[in-house]
């Protein structure tokens, strides 16, 4: 882990240039918007958390018994919308892209600074508006807004609820313009395309989808709450509408979404084998090609969702075909980290940690879409548990383990100290099996034929309920234990120095943390990523080590 | 009881009680195969690596591997392969399950939050059950009166959504004795998860007991002949053209010339937009005259005027004479609470067999 610290000279960093509420409020530093992000994210993780409890401690019974169908219903739809759409879809790229992306690059922000600030206010007023929606009693939906549920049946906030939605999009927009930009202008001298970490690779490819995406969704939300209020026929069948027709418009976006969660955890992932086991990664090219070939093939395959729901029957097959094309890249992704890790120098950080257990859970998950792809058998998995379970080892054990695998790596670059080793592990360790016992059950019990969103079930569906709700309680310590040890850390925790992981990459080659123009001179790059001999702190440690000896 | 007996007892799969059931659980388990043999593949060939590899010395710099394209190829085709195959067993599956099935027993559903109707060929109806005979091939027939629902039947390996504004089919042949779940798997309001009930597989004699045992209700097509007439549809749709409306005789799954010069098949959905928007499809050589019935027709009484449609197609106009020649007499028209409506839907529910 930690070496012997190369004391920076600098004492002048991005945090503490300035103290106000204001200094912070009106920063156009991407570092101090990254950390406001990850400030009002937390936040929304937690609400999201809290409801997530609420729907397991439910489900211990078969009965209804905790609080009534409407809540329950309330409950689920709070944890699918408050986790997607302001806790997944923010979390990599709106924190670790922030902070991460111009320094990578070697720039001294991103291309447009103002636009970066105005996307997390437009964030908070969409996530504030959602928070009143859900004070007004909330939404009742699902996550998904089916019409025409949602259009004339519901009496919850739907219409404040996508205007929330609709605002919030554009904060995801904004930053995708804005990240794609300086990935295109702001490069370092002689940081060629090729030369550039997978990190960013990634986003570049995320960037593309919610610029494409997004303002699909913010139509799809738009039209729905235009024919909530003035029953224009969209989507009611009684007016000539199409309630199918909203789930293609749904779908479009929010297909792509998924992989807006996952890319970016794909490219932190890439990050951490690389530099935990001093490895450039097997096949760079073809881990960078497979991120933009998925934002691509992603768009192509939304019909994948609607099997069962009355398209034509060829066009299912469509999807379907389509489907399995996405699942390789994500494929060739997973065996080139190992390959990675294959004659490397294997640290057992707790960031290694994080990426082993990526690559085990996102394996599962991933071959479980395989299943649900299989047009024959979504038939009868369509809609129940098993869907649950999939979409949770794509969510929680890709994109989540992920984002707290980047968290536990980037920060000593963030705030200049380490956290504690041992209890990162444990966490990790914690959230591992918490995670499966809560969510492999659930496959189980999804083949079983236990429907999505039920507030009481059969019976005999409860022995593998109890174990997912168990599992769930174990999941929620490894979740919280991480807030306290990096609280306590930013105070008590061992100074990090530049580079404590001994990594390649721009980012560690300024202070920890760095000062708010990122550089104190201008970086120019000579070779590819992932190159260790150029790392100062390796040469320097072994020397130490040799005069010790 | 210790956990692990209570563990071992939990199934693995739900009962095969369909034709379906078998190879969509042959499927599942390969599949559970292969997602072990690769997620076992990796996870220890990464434990492996990790455990060989670890950092002996601080300063340590691996040799680096250059990526091969051998390998990457290998990788990528191997996959692919895979998948094409997974596709092709999945399509086959779904082509059966959505091909419509010749010779099957048609039942009509009707979901609405949050019950379950169905009606059998020769007139019963039941909320909430299904009740069916072992080994006869059936096809449902479903529409919701108001938002989206899903027939689900875990035993079957059957699903399909049922959607406002139009028909959906789902078929499966009942292949054991038995009480299974039905469940509505799409999200459908406060008491989703109350739309539930049972199938009720019943060996053919049975089934006809049962059927016997049941309160007296016309077929769907004769309730749908009641209402044909005192709806005065008769006045203007005759047996034979020259009515102001095109012949319904022998309609049915035919192919219709529009008045803008394209043709459709007139298949139930054709049949129902024809009934509530009549504008929408003009037949070519009428005029749009014909009055919505938008609004006055539940979706079980929309499926009765098909359903009777379909039977004359059926005896090619033999039996639907009988109304077009002797025009129904004015009082009839009177209002849309046909006498069909009265019919004791709900009792039928509660029925034992």
């Amino acid at each position: 882990m930690a070496t012997e610290v190369m004391e920076t000279t600098s004492t002048r960093n991005y945090l503490n240039n300035g103290h106000t509420v204001k200094s912070w409020l009106l920063t156009l530093d991407h570092k101090r918007i990254g950390l406001l992000y990850l400030f009002s994210i937390s936040i929304f993780f937690a609400i999201g958390g809290v409801y997530a409890s609420l729907i397991r401690l439910e489900l211990i019974t078969p009965e209804g018994d905790l609080m009534t169908a409407e809540t329950y219903n309330k409950v689920f739809t709070m944890h699918g919308v408050m986790m997607i759409f302001f806790f997944l879809i923010p979390s990599i790229p709106a924190v670790m892209g922030n902070f991460l992306l111009p320094i990578m690059l070697g720039a001294k922000d991103v291309a447009f600074p103002k636009l970066n600030l105005l996307s997390w206010y437009i964030f908070i007023l969409g996530g504030s508006l959602m928070l009143i929606t859900m004070i007004n009693g909330g939404i009742d939906t699902g996550w998904t807004f089916y019409p025409p549920y949602s259009s004339i049946y519901s009496n919850t906030q739907v219409t404040l609820a996508g205007v929330s939605i609709f605002i919030t999009g554009f904060s995801s927009i904004l930053t995708g313009l804005n990240f794609m930009v300086t990935i295109h202008t702001m490069r370092a001298p002689g940081l060629t395309w090729f030369r550039l970490p997978l990190f960013v690779w990634a986003h570049y490819a995320t960037s593309l989808i919610q610029i494409l995406g997004t303002p699909v969704v913010a139509i799809t939300v738009l039209a729905l709450a235009l024919e909530r209020t003035f029953q224009i026929g969209i989507f009611d069948p009684k007016l000539g509408g199409d309630p199918v027709l909203f789930q293609h418009m749904f779908w479009f976006y929010s297909h792509p979404a998924v992989y807006i969660m996952i890319l970016p955890s794909m490219g932190v992932i890439s990050e951490l084998i690389a530099n935990m086991t001093r490895k450039r990664i097997f096949g760079y090219h073809f881990v960078a090609f497979s991120s933009l070939a998925i934002a691509v093939f992603g768009f192509l395959v939304w019909g994948h969702h609607m099997f069962t729901s009355s398209q034509s029957m060829y066009a299912g097959m469509v999807f379907s075909l389509i489907t399995y094309a996405v699942a390789i890249p994500s494929a060739i992704k997973i065996f080139n980290w190992t390959a990675t890790i294959y004659k490397g120098s294997v640290s057992y950080d707790t960031p290694m940690i994080y990426a082993l257990a990526f690559i085990g859970l996102f394996t599962v998950g991933g071959m479980t879409g395989l299943f649900l792809a299989a047009l024959g058998l979504d038939v009868h998995l369509h809609d129940t548990y098993f869907v649950v379970a999939h979409f949770h080892y794509v969510m929680v054990g890709g994109a989540i383990i992920g984002y707290l695998g980047g968290i536990h790596f980037w920060w000593p670059k963030m705030t200049g100290r380490m956290y504690p080793e041992v209890w990162g592990r444990i966490s990790a360790a914690i959230i591992f099996l918490g995670f499966n016992l809560t969510f492999f059950p659930q496959f189980v019990v999804g083949y079983l034929g236990m429907p999505r969103r039920y507030h009481a079930y059969a019976p005999e569906f409860q022995v593998l309920h109890i174990l997912s709700s168990a599992g769930a309680s174990i999941l929620a310590v490894g979740f919280i234990m991480p807030v306290f040890y990096f609280a306590w850390s930013v105070k008590f925790g061992k100074k990090a120095g530049n580079n404590p992981w001994m990594a390649s990459g721009l980012e560690w080659q300024t202070s920890s943390p760095p000062p708010t123009e990122n550089f104190t001179y201008q970086p120019v790059v000579t070779h590819e990523p992932y190159e260790f001999e150029h790392v100062e702190e390796i040469k320097n440690a072994g020397k130490l080590e040799n005069k010790t000896a | 009881m210790s956990l692990l007996t209570i563990l071992l007892q939990v199934p693995f799969l739900p009962e095969q009680a369909s034709s379906f059931a078998q190879e969509v659980d042959m499927f599942y388990l390969s599949l559970w195969a292969l997602t072990i043999f690769f997620s076992v593949a990796v996870a220890v060939a990464a434990l492996f690596f990790m455990l060989k590899y670890r950092r002996r010395r601080i300063d340590e710099i691996p040799e680096q591997v250059e990526g091969a394209m051998a390998l990457e190829i290998t990788w990528t085709v191997i996959p692919f392969l895979i998948s094409l195959f997974i596709f092709g067993w999945g399509a086959k599956i779904y082509y059966q399950m959505y091909t419509e099935p010749k010779d099957a027993m048609e039942i009509y559903v009707t979901g609405k939050q949050w019950m379950w109707r169905a009606q059998h060929p020769d007139g019963i109806r039941e909320i909430n059950q299904l009740h069916l005979p072992l080994g006869k091939r059936i096809k449902l027939t479903m529409t919701s009166e108001d938002v989206l629902h899903s027939y689900f039947i875990p035993a079957f390996r059957t699903k399909a959504d049922v959607v406002p504004g139009r028909y959906t089919m789902t078929w499966f042949t009942p292949t054991k004795a038995g009480t299974y779940h039905l469940f509505c798997a799409e999200y459908c309001g406060t008491q989703h998860s109350g739309m539930i009930g049972n199938v009720i597989v019943l060996e053919p004699s049975e089934y006809q007991q049962w059927l016997a045992g049941g309160p007296k209700e016309a077929s769907p097509s004769a309730t749908g002949q009641k209402l044909f007439a005192s709806l005065a549809c008769n006045t203007c749709h005759y047996d034979k053209d020259g009515g102001r409306g095109p012949s319904l005789a022998g309609v049915f799954g035919s192919q219709v010339k529009l008045e803008n010069g394209t043709t459709v098949i007139a298949d139930e959905g054709y049949l129902r937009e024809s009934i509530l928007n009549p504008g929408a499809k003009i037949v070519a050589g009428f005029q749009p005259v014909m009055p919505t019935f938008q609004g006055q027709l539940s979706e079980e009484q929309v499926l009765q005027l098909i359903a009777y449609i379909k039977s004359i197609g059926a005896q090619e106009g033999a039996v639907a004479a009988k109304p077009a020649a002797s025009p129904a007499p004015p009082t009839a028209k009177a209002s849309p609470a046909a006498p069909t409506t009265q019919a004791p839907a709900a009792q039928g529910g509660q029925k034992k067999d």
